[in-house]
């Protein structure tokens, strides 16, 4: 136990290195006065940007309004997703219906879709939504048509042996034997939301991460630009750390460490 | 005592490379109800196959297969099938893998399912997944979930073949105490002679390409069992006769 904890320690330790010499040479940068204000500020104004407009109240504004969209446009993929991809996954038939179709949709990028979806729905958060929509929903709804059909064909059998309807088959033995597949699909969905948001507010928008980013630029200020992208970054990566946990105590079950008899 | 399982003039074929591939071919056989009919052969004699066909898990052959005097046509419940693989759900625990088997009308699933797994010397072991059990006991989960349904027949496809020769052997004295307490009509496919002879009320001896139904023995064992009696020793010598002919048994006698 004290050895697995110090070897996450040290993990974490090796991790830091590589910011840590950035953000040092970025400050070396500064000290020898090689940086200009106008083109690349120093560490310490981002630092004071994102404190100024956190005094102003707007730095929470801007990051609440970017996750909440996200979130939004994230959970109705999930839920089209699972929908979908269990009855294309299960049925040779809506499979036929649907497949060349998500094949010729999946390969355009979802930001290849604003222009219209800004003639469609307009400049508010539907088409952000839509945007994101799309952006979510390929990689989850192609991961759950996989992860059903890599099921082991004999659980079926199984449950054909015990005659298990078909809901308890989906809950029981469909969702579960897919989940770590699903998972995955989950992750990558979030992360595409995550970039198809930004990419929305950064063309039209007047709140969120993405906005900050075009609003510093026309004010010519890397610092805020700068910040935005750390801001973009940090909270990607906690998503999908979050997403890790959540993944992990679902599929409990299938963790080698724990399988040690009581 | 009355036929549980009547098969009349079986036959099987699996589309091969070359036409039809043979693996059952006529076989004629009757289990009467309460019995332990062991079904034994060398590998690729079409065991796996009849048991699957019994089971109503694969219903494209030609001959009859009733069962209670009806033609099998589906898998069902009362059919209990245990197979090789204990097969359990590796996301659920022991408890769950069992009430996933049962149908949603039985009263009181908790004690039920308790019961069971008591019968298989399991209890503590509840609320653990599958990949926590070792083989033996992956495979009394199995037992249990197919006795928990209540089947009116049992079919086993070398149910213990895996498995080391002591857990092998206290599983069959499991299974027999079972049957003991609750004679359920069974079929069990083994490659394992002595396994044949310990369990099985009849032995079906079973040939290769196309498999078919070389002779069927009686075995008239003394209760309590014994692995190593004079009579086990008879029977033992009758089907080894039947697998390498009358000339040299490899058989060492050591009483
Ligand atoms: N789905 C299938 N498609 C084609 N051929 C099959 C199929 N299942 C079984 N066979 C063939 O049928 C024959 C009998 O197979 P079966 O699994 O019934 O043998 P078995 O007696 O159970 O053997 P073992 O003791 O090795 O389990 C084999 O030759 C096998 O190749
Ligand atoms: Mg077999």
């Amino acid at each position: 136990m004290k050895f697995f904890k110090n070897k996450t320690l040290r993990f974490w330790l090796i991790s830091l290195i590589l910011p840590l010499a950035l953000l040092g040479a970025w400050k070396g940068a500064d000290l020898l006065g090689m940086l200009k204000p106008y083109t690349m500020p120093k560490p310490e104004s981002v630092i004071d940007t994102a404190v100024e407009l956190a005094a102003a109240g707007k730095l929470h504004v801007h990051v609440l309004s970017s996750i909440l969209l996200v979130l939004k446009g994230f959970l109705l993929a999930l839920a089209a997703g699972l929908i979908l991809g269990v009855l294309i996954g299960l049925s040779k038939r809506i499979e036929a219906f649907f497949e060349l179709t998500v094949q010729i949709f999946k390969p355009i990028p979802p930001i290849a879709w604003i222009p219209l979806a800004i003639l469609w729905l307009g400049i508010e958060d539907k088409s952000k939504l839509y945007i994101i929509f799309l952006g979510a929903l390929f990689p989850i709804l192609l991961n759950v048509i996989s992860g059903i059909k890599n099921i082991d064909r004999k659980y079926f059998e199984l449950a054909k042996v015990y005659e298990v309807p078909g809901m308890k088959l989906i809950f029981r033995v469909v969702l579960p034997g897919a989940l770590p597949e699903i998972m995955t699909g989950i992750r990558v969905g979030l992360g595409n939301a995550w970039v198809c948001v930004v990419a929305a507010e950064m063309i039209a928008s007047v709140t969120g991460v993405g906005y900050l980013l075009t609003y510093g630029r026309s004010l010519s200020r890397p610092d805020m630009v700068i910040l935005a992208m750390l801001l973009i970054g940090i909270i990607g990566k906690v998503m999908d750390d979050g997403l890790k946990f959540v993944s992990k105590m679902l599929t409990k079950w299938n963790n080698g460490e724990e399988a040690l008899v009581r | 005592m009355s036929d549980k399982v009547i098969i009349k003039n079986l036959n099987k074929s699996f589309p091969g490379n070359n036409g039809q591939l043979r693996v059952l071919s006529d076989i004629n056989l009757s289990i009467q109800e309460g019995q332990i009919v062991s079904v034994i052969g060398g590998s690729g004699c079409g065991k796996s196959t009849l048991l699957r066909i019994l089971a109503g898990l694969d219903t494209d052959y030609q001959g009859e297969v009733l069962f209670d005097g009806k033609p099998v046509t589906k898998p069902t419940r009362e059919k209990g099938i245990i197979f090789q693989d204990h097969r359990l759900l590796p996301w659920l625990t022991a408890e769950e893998n069992i009430r996933f088997s049962l149908p949603g009308d039985v009263p009181d699933k908790n004690a039920l399912i308790q019961h069971y797994l008591d019968l298989v010397g399991l209890a503590g072991f509840e609320k653990t997944y599958p990949k926590q059990l070792s083989g033996g006991m992956a495979q009394r989960v199995a037992v249990a979930r197919a006795l928990a349904n209540k089947p009116k027949i049992l079919l086993l496809d070398e149910p213990f073949g895996a498995l080391d020769a002591i857990t092998k052997i206290s599983m069959q004295d499991e299974l027999l105490s079972i049957w003991d307490k609750e004679p359920i009509t069974m079929v069990l496919v083994t490659h394992d002679i002595d396994e044949a002879i310990y369990l099985g009320h009849r032995v079906v001896v079973m040939t290769p390409r196309p498999g078919r139904i070389k002779g069927i023995y009686d075995v008239e064992l003394n209760i309590p069992k014994s692995r190593t009696g004079l009579d086990f020793i008879k029977i033992k010598e009758v089907v080894f006769q039947e697998f390498f002919g009358a000339s040299g048994s490899p058989f060492i006698y050591n009483i």
